[in-house]
């Protein structure tokens, strides 16, 4: 190759990547013509955060954190803001709804939707709203007190660039507080809708949720695509749990497959505080998940719940970062992944017990089925004990659909779909075993028996069944 | 019309001939006994029948109630009325031991074209059979199988079969790992279902089992093929002299 031509295809590479940074420049420019009727503290945060954005750019495979996962393609792809409200109607979000959901708030495009939202009677002391309107100064009685400390207070933005991308990009998203001993009995349904237009658009949602001493409540994120085209939903949410706070957070990805999807959840939680973390990837094409609970108080629990379930070329990472801060904490990961075809799962599971946290007792395990010779998992625990007296385990499993099992079900008349799916649908269910809100567990099962038939019906029997003789060993200890 | 003929049957395991012209014709209403040395493809002719597709079978037909049985799937056989107890029956974690019957009752009953069964129609049957095998209710909403003790797996097997009511059902060592009390409840489980219309292939290792269920026939597969075939007086001599003398018979020297 001719050293011109070398030198203009370096061009054309450079080109091709300088271009697409440049719309987050666009993106952060058009923002601030906006002119939002921010406190300068939100608008500094901001700027911090696009500085460290425009400084470390995108992370690489070579960075620890990212060694599964690589976002060259969502670097490369130039995602602008959605210009306008998409129009979306109440007709179109229907198959979205959750049956049985206390109130229910919808973002299209990352803008909030009052006409097809639904908070009309709102249970007592839980108050709910746009956090861009709770942040609009020009508005009275918003900008409640404290939220400077809690907005921005917990996700690290040096951490994480698409925490700074989030941070520097966001536009709105859901702002809950629990108040002082409220049980909130039923799910407040967060539905963040992409709606794809010409161009490939990106989202940033914003959510905090403070959930004050002794209250309890239960909050399903659930991220949905209108549309074939693709997408990028970089979301960050802050949850802040008090003093024997209960919260469970469920976050529901079924985006469509053109969709990348990264989401933080942080968490902190106070004394005896507990939380139950619920993650069901069904959906997107490259999804990371990072989900980070700080126990933050003595004797604070938590639960780390997920399902994966990934086909085609679909990519789902899961960074689970459960760091203990004091004494007598207890926390629990459980991870199922269900991968076929070319689909490439991750599970990256920290623990980091600080010095503080003696009598910590955390544990953690990854099962996972490859129904493919081609599906990969790649399963990492790793522990970081800096204090002497704590119980840390951990343990992942890889796997196939046991021929013998099919066999047994075929045997008794369950056709070769069924029996596979009911296999499936088995594995899957140890993860709704542990969601304890009626509706938002309903709601996730619904989710998962869909998403498991269609799996199933597209399952090409012959080859698969060739495919079981080579790998008996089945159920390998790898951690 | 005899209910199931083997004719000529080869099979074989990861290019091994396990069965080496097994031929054995049965009539609806008779019970036929197999009995034979370890490893002789005792268990091999069963998934066979059942339609196990780890084995292959390289010659011969099997007809069963006039169709032709090879090239049923397993699920086909099933709905076809053919059950087999499983020798090593296979846990199923996540799935309720009651729900994953009555899924395999309507899997049939949709193949037949009859209605689904709902709960009501259901629970009736089902607690009158577990009855008849003595059977704790409780073992019921566990999943399939998991963590049962050897004896319950194999009542549990023999529940299934009360449950489905097959034309033909096999038992491969359903009596192995039971007690004589559990031998007894099992082999009255059995007795109640026999009739004219169903067949029953009882592959065992002991005459204590034939005293129970007492077969019309006994035969002897050895190294892949039936050497002997008698009434039950056959089990008879067998225990008393071994398997060594059918096998010396067998052998044309
Ligand atoms: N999957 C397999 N791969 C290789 N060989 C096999 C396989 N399954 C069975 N065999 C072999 O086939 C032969 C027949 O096995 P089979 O289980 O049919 O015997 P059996 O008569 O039922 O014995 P038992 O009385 O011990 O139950 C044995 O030698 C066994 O080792
Ligand atoms: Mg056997």
């Amino acid at each position: 190759m001719s050293g011109a031509i070398e030198a203009e295809m370096r061009r054309e590479t450079m080109a091709t990547v300088a271009k697409p940074m440049d719309n987050y420049l666009e993106a952060y420019g058009e923002l601030r013509a906006l002119e939002r009727r921010e406190p300068e503290w939100m608008r500094n945060l901001r700027d911090e955060a696009w500085e460290l954005f425009r400084e470390k750019g995108f992370p690489t495979t070579h960075d620890e954190d990212w060694r599964f996962t690589s976002v060259a393609a969502l670097a490369r792809t130039p995602f602008r803001r959605a210009a306008s409200h998409a129009a979306v109607t109440a007709k179109q979000i229907e198959a979205h709804r959750l049956d049985g959901s206390a109130c229910r708030l919808v973002f299209v495009n990352g803008r909030f939707a009052p006409g097809i939202s639904d908070a009309r009677s709102l249970p007592a002391g839980l108050e709910i709203c746009s956090l861009a309107r709770a942040l609009d100064c020009g508005m009275e009685g918003c900008a409640p007190t404290g939220i400077e400390q809690q907005l921005g207070g917990y996700a690290d933005v040096h951490r994480d660039v698409f925490v700074a991308l989030n941070t520097a990009l966001w536009e709105d998203g859901a702002y809950l507080r629990i108040r002082r001993g409220a049980a909130i009995k039923q799910p407040v349904h967060l539905l963040y809708v992409t709606a794809s237009g010409d161009e490939a658009r990106m989202i940033h949602p914003r959510t905090l949720v403070i959930v004050e001493d002794a209250s309890q409540v239960a909050v399903v994120e659930d991220y949905v695509s209108l549309g074939e085209g693709a997408a990028m939903c970089n979301s960050v949410t802050e949850l802040v749990a008090g003093q024997d706070a209960a919260v469970s957070h469920y976050l529901v990805e079924r985006e469509n497959l053109a969709s990348f999807n990264l989401s933080t959840l942080r968490v902190e939680l106070g004394r005896g505080a507990r939380l139950a973390s619920h993650s069901m990837l069904l959906g997107g094409g490259l999804v990371r998940n990072n989900v980070h609970p700080v126990l933050a108080g003595e004797g604070a629990e938590c639960l780390v719940n997920g399902l994966f379930v990934g086909e085609g070329r679909q990519h789902l990472d899961n960074y689970m970062l459960v760091e203990h801060a004091k004494p007598q904490g207890s926390s629990r990961q459980f991870y199922n992944g269900i991968l076929d075809e070319q689909a490439h799962g991750v599970f990256h599971g920290r623990i980091v017990v600080h010095p503080d946290a003696q009598k910590t007792d955390a544990k953690q395990t990854n099962r996972n089925l490859l129904l493919s010779d081609e599906a990969r998992i790649d399963t990492k625990p790793q522990l970081e004990i800096h204090a002497d007296d704590v119980k840390c385990t951990h343990g992942a499993t890889i796997g196939q659909i046991e021929e013998e099992a099919l066999f047994y079900l075929r045997s008794r008349g369950l056709d070769e779909v069924a029996a596979r799916n009911l296999l499936l649908y088995a594995f899957a269910a140890e993860c709704l075993e542990r969601m304890h809100e009626a509706p938002a567990r309903a709601f996730a099962e619904a989710l998962i028996r869909k998403r498991l038939l269609e799996m199933a019906r597209r399952a090409h029997p012959a080859a698969r069944l060739a495919d079981q003789d080579e790998k008996a060993q089945n159920w390998e200890e790898v951690g | 019309m005899a209910l199931l003929e083997i004719e000529d049957l080869h099979a074989s395991v990861d290019g091994h001939e396990i069965l080496k012209g097994v031929n054995l014709t049965l009539n609806a209403g008779e019970v036929h006994s197999i009995m034979g040395p370890n490893g002789s493809g005792k268990s091999t002719l069963a998934q066979v029948l059942a339609r196990r597709e780890t084995y292959a079978v390289t010659q011969g037909r099997v007809l069963y109630d006039g169709k032709d049985l090879l090239g049923m799937k397993p699920e086909e056989a099933a709905c076809e009325g053919l059950f087999l107890a499983f020798q090593y029956p296979v846990e199923i974690p996540g799935i309720g031991n009651a729900y994953f019957l009555r899924t395999a009752m309507n899997a049939i009953r949709k193949y037949r074209g009859e209605d689904e069964l709902d709960a009501m129609d259901f629970l009736p049957v089902f607690r009158e059979r577990l009855k008849l095998l003595e059977m704790d209710d409780a073992l019921m909403n566990r999943s399939v199988n998991e963590g049962f003790s050897g004896g319950e797996k194999k009542r549990n097997e023999i529940l299934q079969m009360a449950m489905l009511e097959p034309k033909l059902a096999i038992l491969d060592e359903t009596d192995s790992g039971l007690d004589i009390d559990a031998l007894r409840i099992v082999a009255h489980g059995v007795n109640a279902m026999r009739s004219r219309e169903r067949a029953f292939l009882v592959i065992t290792h002991y005459q204590r089992l034939l005293d129970f269920i007492v077969p019309d026939f006994v035969h002897v597969l050895v190294e892949g093929k039936i050497v002997r075939s008698g009434g039950p007086e056959l089990a008879l001599e067998l225990e008393e002299k071994g398997y060594g003398w059918t096998e010396a018979q067998a052998q044309p020297a």
